[in-house]
Formats: structure tokens, sequence, C-alpha cells
């Protein structure tokens, strides 16, 4: 079991802190140019076999993409949006998997103690055999990514392919991009990767482009450049994605508090044993002999 | 049961955390393994098209006398200056040409009129372009142009060659085709 395993960061469904934090590494990140990716599907294609999902069955809804929506075998789909602009027509393409947010939506609203874990490197990750299959984490997840496997009954989404991160490489999709659109690096250069992308496409006439890392989920380990960047929804992305307000009630101040009535039952009850001390024998006094039926 | 007084004590203060909600959670979680840790890596050029990408093949085992190396994986080279690591969607899914259950493994022919492919020997294959090399030829050859200049050319054919064809390969290719007459040929002799 200890062979294969990264330091955990952070862990669904724990109360009282973590074990972590021994070593500081740095966030890794995916950066994404939504305007430079022309929809190839190369990433669908390494992603699947990289992680050998097996073939899903394709949908065709009329356009070129893949899938309507992420699937428990397909993590990693292009987006083709259609969208009026003026009078013209813009054509956007979005790779859509795992946001790997800094602040899991998922990972917050997941009941399983262990079963969703944000390792030391920012990866957000399911554990299947601590998962439940309860796919509370896709009610969670504001950018709708966790889905529920069929075949297994537990939840499944991209891994940052943190087998190949954790060894120093690239993740699969990054790798195989033909335009360049997809980078690998850390969060810090993946920014200024992107910023320097905004201003290129600022001065290029795409004077709303900008870099979406929304901060409603502590930034996200996955950077797009947006020439539209005031319209992330012509994207298929929240305007401002939070972290669901049941979930954060939920776990926030609910399970603190049930944690507190548990304890305070407990306490409670031991508290009331030192001041009474045990329940005393009562003498019921002498039988009335009319009673005891031996008179007949 | 044999359960000394360490492990229950041990038991106790876990099973009491759990029934809590006590739970600490676990400073760290497992993951797949490298599946490509100890695969041979073979350097190969994707089949594909004329770009000529590089790829890697990963085979399974080291190359030791006892292994047969299948390939498990496939990835661009990032060492070859054409792609430098990236791959498009079909090289990507190269391992599907090399393994997939079905893919073509003998000539097949279509004869006209008909809407199924047959599958045909090497042999049968091989007579039967020859027979229609020589009808379209002897059919669409022109000696002459408009102009009454000696052509010898035969329009009613192409030659197209393949990307991973060798130059040997392609030197033959383009001396059968200008015996032939044809004109319209391209042998993406580009790798």
């Amino acid at each position: 079991m200890a062979v294969n395993e990264l330091e955990v960061r952070r862990s669904s469904a724990s109360v009282l802190g973590f074990l972590g934090g021994a070593r500081k590494l740095p966030t890794v990140s995916k950066y994404i140019d939504t305007s430079t990716c022309i929809g190839c599907k190369a990433c669908e294609i390494a992603c699947q076999e990289w992680n050998d999902l097996p073939e899903v069955a394709t949908v065709q809804a009329g356009s070129y993409q893949t899938l309507p929506d992420l699937h428990a075998g397909y993590w990693n789909l292009i987006r083709f949006n259609e969208m009026e602009h003026g009078d013209t027509l813009v054509w956007l393409m979005r790779k859509d998997q795992c946001m790997h947010c800094e602040d899991p939506g998922c990972l917050e609203a997941c009941p399983a103690p262990g079963a969703i874990v944000q390792y030391a490197n920012g990866i957000v990750d399911v554990n299947p055999d601590k998962c439940i299959g309860c796919a509370y984490c896709a009610s969670g997840c504001p950018f709708n990514v966790p889905k529920f496997a069929e075949k297994t009954g537990k939840m499944q989404k991209c891994t940052l392919c943190v087998d190949r991160s954790r060894v120093g490489l690239e993740p699969a999709c990054v790798k195989s991009c033909p335009t360049g659109c997809l980078h690998f690096g850390t969060k810090d250069d993946m920014l200024s990767l992107a910023k320097g992308r905004v201003a290129q496409l600022k001065a290029t006439g795409f004077a709303q482009a900008a870099v979406y890392d929304p901060p409603g989920v502590g930034g996200t380990a996955v950077v797009t450049v947006l020439a539209h960047g005031d319209h992330p929804e012509w994207y298929g992305l929240p305007k401002d994605p939070q972290v669901p307000l049941g979930v954060k009630l939920w776990k926030g101040f609910l399970r603190p508090l049930g944690f507190l009535a548990v304890l305070g039952a407990v306490v409670g009850a031991f508290g009331h044993h030192l001041y009474h001390g045990n329940k005393g024998h009562v003498d019921p006094g002498p039988r009335d002999p009319d009673e005891t039926g031996t008179a007949a | 049961m044999d359960l000394s007084r360490r492990a229950f004590l041990k038991a106790g203060t876990v099973g009491g955390s759990i029934a809590l909600g006590l739970d600490v959670s676990e400073a760290r979680a497992e993951m797949r393994d490298l599946k490509i840790a100890r695969t041979t890596e073979t350097r190969s050029t994707c089949p594909y098209c004329a770009v000529s990408c590089g790829v890697i093949l990963h085979t399974l085992g080291d190359r030791a006398k006892n292994v047969t190396g299948s390939v498990v994986h496939v990835e661009g080279d990032p060492d070859h200056p054409i792609n430098r690591g990236t791959l498009c969607p079909k090289g990507m899914a190269i391992k599907e040409d090399i393994s997939h259950p079905g893919r073509l493994t003998a000539p097949r022919v279509r004869k006209p009129g008909s809407d199924t492919w047959e599958e045909i020997s090497w042999d049968d294959a091989i007579a039967r372009i020859a027979r229609h090399v020589k009808d379209t030829r002897d059919r669409c050859f022109v000696e002459k142009n408009a102009k009454g200049q000696v052509v010898n050319r035969n329009p009613g054919m192409g030659m197209i060659g393949g990307c991973t064809d060798t130059n040997e390969f392609n030197f033959l290719q383009w001396k059968a085709s200008v015996a032939f007459g044809v004109t319209y040929r391209d042998t993406q002799a580009r790798v």
C-alpha cells in the first residue's frame, strides 16, 4: 500500500484537521488558451489512451462535440459553442475537465472520509477505495464535473494525470496538444503565461480578453484564457462559481454542531454520573401482607 | 480470538474516534501506478500522414529473451523536430492501429455494384490490380495532345504513395508510374 502514494493537503469529511502538510510542493497547473484551440480532440484521445478508459459511444447532437457532457468514462471533452457576437458568429472551443479548485466543492460535499483528497501539489482526486458512490460531490461541484460510473458504483473524473505529474511528467492531454494551446507547469508560471497571452489578445482586438481563475473557489489549477472574458458563460463556464450554500452550511456549521452535540451528550452523561453518582438501591419498604396472596 | 492488550486499545481508540466523528484525515493517499515506468521505449514514425510525427512506442518488458513485447502505450517523441512530443488524435490512437481487433489484416475488394467488402488473397489482389491497370491504360491512353505533340500519357489513373514508404519503394513506384504514363502522382516522400 505504501508504494505509490502522495502526501495529502486536504481530505474529505475530516473534522479535526489533517496529518499532512509536512512537505510543501508547488501547485501544478494546466493552462488552456481557448483562443488557439482548433478542436482537434487530440487531448480527448490522449486522455482515453493514457487512462485506459473504455470506448464511450459518441452522440451526434448537431455539432462536432463528441458527447453532450462529461462522462464517467470520458474525462476530457472539447465543448463547441456557437454564439452570435454583434453581427458575426463566434465559434468557441473549450477543453472541459476537472478544474482542480483550490477550495474544492466536491471535497467539501463528500461525506466519506478520504474519498476525495487534494494532494500536496494541488491535484484533486477521487480515491475509489474510500468512495461510497453517493454522488454528493457532483452536487458540490460548481462545474458539474464528477460523474457516477454504473460499472464500479464510484465517482470518476480527471485526475490531472496524478500518476504522471507525481513522477515529473506533464498530463497526457497537455503533451498531445498540437497547437500548443495547452501548457503545464506551476500555477505561478501558468498565470504569467496567461497574462502575457491576454495582453497579446487585447492588443489584437479582443478588448475583453481575460484569465479565468475564479476566486469563488479559491482559484483553479486549470488556468483558462478566454478571448471573450466578459462572457465565460459562452464557453459553458459559470460566471462566479461558488461552493453551494447548502454544502457550506452542512459542512461548515451543521456537521461541527452535530459533532459537538454528540460530544456534549457523552460529556453530559459522564458529568451527570459524577454529580449524582450511581442510582442507589431504593428500599420499597415492607410488603402489604394482604397482597402477598398467602391469605386465603 | 488472540487479541493483545495493545491491539485492543488501538482498535478501541480508532473505533471510538470514528463513531464520534473524530476522524483525522489521512496524510497520504494512493494513486494509480505509472504504467510506463519500466516499459521499453522505441522510436518510430507515425504512419498516418505526410507530416511524419515522431512517436515513442512503449512495449511490455525490457527486451529480455523470454518477453513478447506488445505495444501498451504510444506517445509523441519530445526530441523529434517535427512534432516535439505532440500528436493529433489519429496519432494518439496508433495503439489501436497496431492492436485493435477490427483492423485490416488481409486485402479486400469491393466489386463494382456491390455494397460489401470481400477478403481476397494477395495473389488474387495483385492479379486483379494488374488487369485493371492494363485495361485502364489501354482505354485512356493519349498518344498526342490537341496540338499534335507526342505526350504518351495515361490520365485515367493516379498513383498515391504512403507516408511510411521508403526511398527505395518510392523510387520503384515513381519508375512504374512513369512507365504507365501516369501524370497524377504523389509519393508522399517527406519522411
